[in-house]
């Protein structure tokens, strides 16, 4: 009897456990074991040899430093903004409104969105008319009008900034939810120890946040380390702006190396089993 | 004395009102801030070619400009966004209904069938949570290749569900581990099945977060880029409006009226579901905050 329900109970599982096998789980392990051969058919072993290339040679060393680039400033700018709105909007009767226009672009892809960032950032030669938000904005201050996607010095920023414009609201609804489940009493009790509203945010508020920063940090740190149709879409990952996972495109269809792409994708993966972990760590501890 | 009280309060309510200025200006400014970018899009799609090529968007109104549906007409046919339209649909509605479908099923065998190391699957379904899909691109490609599926809709059906099950199984399962204990279990008393408990009384009660989920996997596969590219390959005849898009991109880089008209129609499906079903749209994105 309880063997027939066992087996019942897996035949449940089952539709998933084999879609989950065969596209998930076994190309994980292939992937690793592919990212230490060469060749059109994948046949040459090369040891190491992909990893050593990514890790020596320049192009590839930038890919690192933009990802890095896209980790810290990505993150920090946009779980702080995050912070700030949920904070001020819990004080306004528009609040819903307010979090609705800050949440829209989540709900469009990154494919228009990289449209839209493009078309804000159009750059014309000084003598013309600016037909982009931000150099228009900029010339009317009196600065010069600057490229932003092809002028290796900013455009990383650029690109980030329109990765802070479609997360930021994500990270929004989730803080506000956490900042409703303080309890008014626990505040008031604060006051009317004589604490002010800037003690409070950040001796109650912010600690009683804590877990909640870290969902949404780890949440946005894989993001920033799986970027790719922002990239893709803006730039091709030209002008030194290619990260890991446009990298991975490339080496597959513009180079046809799936040995380096391979390893791309491990390094990636690397990347992320802390935040793996911390998840799985969490859960269990929920 | 009472009217004292009602012109004092009125004094400290304009006070107040003074006091919090700062904080109105700042939450409405970043509010206009986040809306003049998709603004600039929308009201450029419908300025004409020469127009869009000469003059900023916001001039449009002050001067007195024309506005077209020409973009539009040209995108849609031209460019075979109409096609897209249609391509995005046929693929993200079956792998939505899939994904949901197979993940109820696995997500109640979590909750409720006594599946043995059901805890320590369960938590490595967690794992996979966050495990990027670049890992699987060229194997399964190559599966696909030696199947002969790429550039087909199953191909992307099955790996589009294939990908959506680490979450949707996690959400789901945690909601039906929530239903009331004793409902079910005075059901299976009453010699009740698994078949008819899940039928008959978890699915209807999971209403809520089969829709959150159901919304937050369409919308997901409908704003995909990267699987669409890598397993349809360059077809036209298949590409959704994300790899249109970006291919008009590649080629027709600065023609913003073809790149604005056409963003916008891809950009129309999820604005709708977010404005009709926004609340389950946020009870998705909630759940999922583990999401990578």
């Amino acid at each position: 009897m309880r063997t027939r329900l066992v087996t019942a109970a897996w035949l449940w599982v089952l539709p998933a456990f084999v879609l989950l096998g065969v596209f998930l789980v076994y190309p994980v392990v292939n992937t690793v074991y592919l990212s230490f051969f060469s060749g059109r058919d994948m046949s040459t072993f090369v040891g190491l040899d992909n990893y050593v290339y990514l890790v020596t040679h320049p192009e590839t060393i930038t890919v690192f430093r933009n990802n890095l680039l896209w980790l810290v400033l990505f993150t920090a700018t946009t779980v702080a903004l995050g912070l700030l709105l949920a904070v001020l909007s819990n004080q306004v009767r528009y609040e819903a409104l307010a979090k609705a226009i800050i949440f829209i672009p989540m709900a469009v892809s990154f494919t228009a969105a990289a449209v839209i960032w493009r078309f804000m950032y159009i750059f014309r030669p000084p003598q013309f008319e600016q037909t982009g938000v931000v150099n228009a904005a900029f010339t009317a201050l009196g600065f010069d009008p600057i490229p932003w996607i092809t002028n290796p010095s900013v455009n990383n920023y650029a690109l980030i900034a329109a990765g802070i414009w479609m997360w930021t609201g994500f990270a929004l609804v989730v803080i506000s939810a956490g900042l409703k489940g303080i309890s008014a009493e626990v505040l008031e009790a604060a006051r009317v120890d004589g604490a002010n509203e800037i003690q409070i945010f950040w001796h109650v508020i912010l600690p009683m946040l804590r877990s909640v920063l870290v969902v949404v940090a780890v949440t946005l740190i894989i993001n920033s380390l799986k970027v790719f149709d922002l990239v893709y879409v803006m730039t091709f990952g030209n002008f030194a702006t290619d990260v890991l996972a446009n990298r991975m495109f490339k080496e597959m269809f513009t180079f046809g190396n799936f040995g380096r792409a391979s390893a791309v994708a491990v390094v990636l993966l690397l990347a992320i089993v802390p935040m793996m972990l911390s998840n799985v760590r969490r859960f269990r501890r929920e | 004395m009472a009217k004292q009280v009602i012109a004092l309060s009125k004094r400290e309510r304009l006070l107040r009102a003074v006091s919090r200025g700062p904080l109105h200006v700042a939450i409405i400014a970043i509010c206009l801030m986040w809306m003049v970018p998709s603004t600039g899009l929308f009201v450029s799609s419908f300025r004409p070619k020469d127009a869009i090529a000469t003059t900023g968007w916001w001039t449009a109104f002050s001067t007195a400009s024309e506005f077209t549906l020409a973009n539009y007409q040209q995108v849609l046919t031209a460019q075979g966004m109409a096609q897209s339209f249609m391509n995005s649909l046929i693929i993200a509605l079956p792998a939505t209904l899939l994904t949901v479908a197979v993940a109820a099923f696995a997500a109640y065998a979590f909750a409720w069938m006594d599946l043995p190391g059901g805890e320590i699957i369960f938590l490595v379904v967690v794992g996979l949570l966050v495990v990027p899909i670049q890992l699987t691109l060229i194997p399964v490609l190559r599966m696909f290749a030696s199947a002969g599926l790429t550039g087909t809709f199953p191909a992307v059906w099955l790996a589009h569900t294939a990908y959506g099950l680490p979450f949707a199984v996690f959400l789901l399962r945690n909601f039906f581990i929530a239903l009331p204990k004793d409902l079910l279990e005075s059901a299976f008393l009453e010699g009740a099945g698994h078949m008819r408990v899940f039928f008959r009384i978890v699915m209807p009660l999971s209403v809520p977060s089969l829709a959150a989920l159901f919304i937050f996997q369409f919308l997901w596969l409908w704003n995909d880029l990267l699987v669409a590219l890598v397993y349809l390959g360059g077809f036209r005849n298949v590409a959704p409006m994300t790899v249109t898009i970006s291919n008009l991109v590649s080629s027709f880089g600065s023609e913003w009226h073809l790149l604005t008209s056409a963003a916008f129609i891809s950009m129309m499906l999820p604005l709708v579901v977010f404005f009709a079903l926004q609340r389950y749209f946020v009870q998705g994105i909630l759940a999922g905050a583990v999401k990578g």
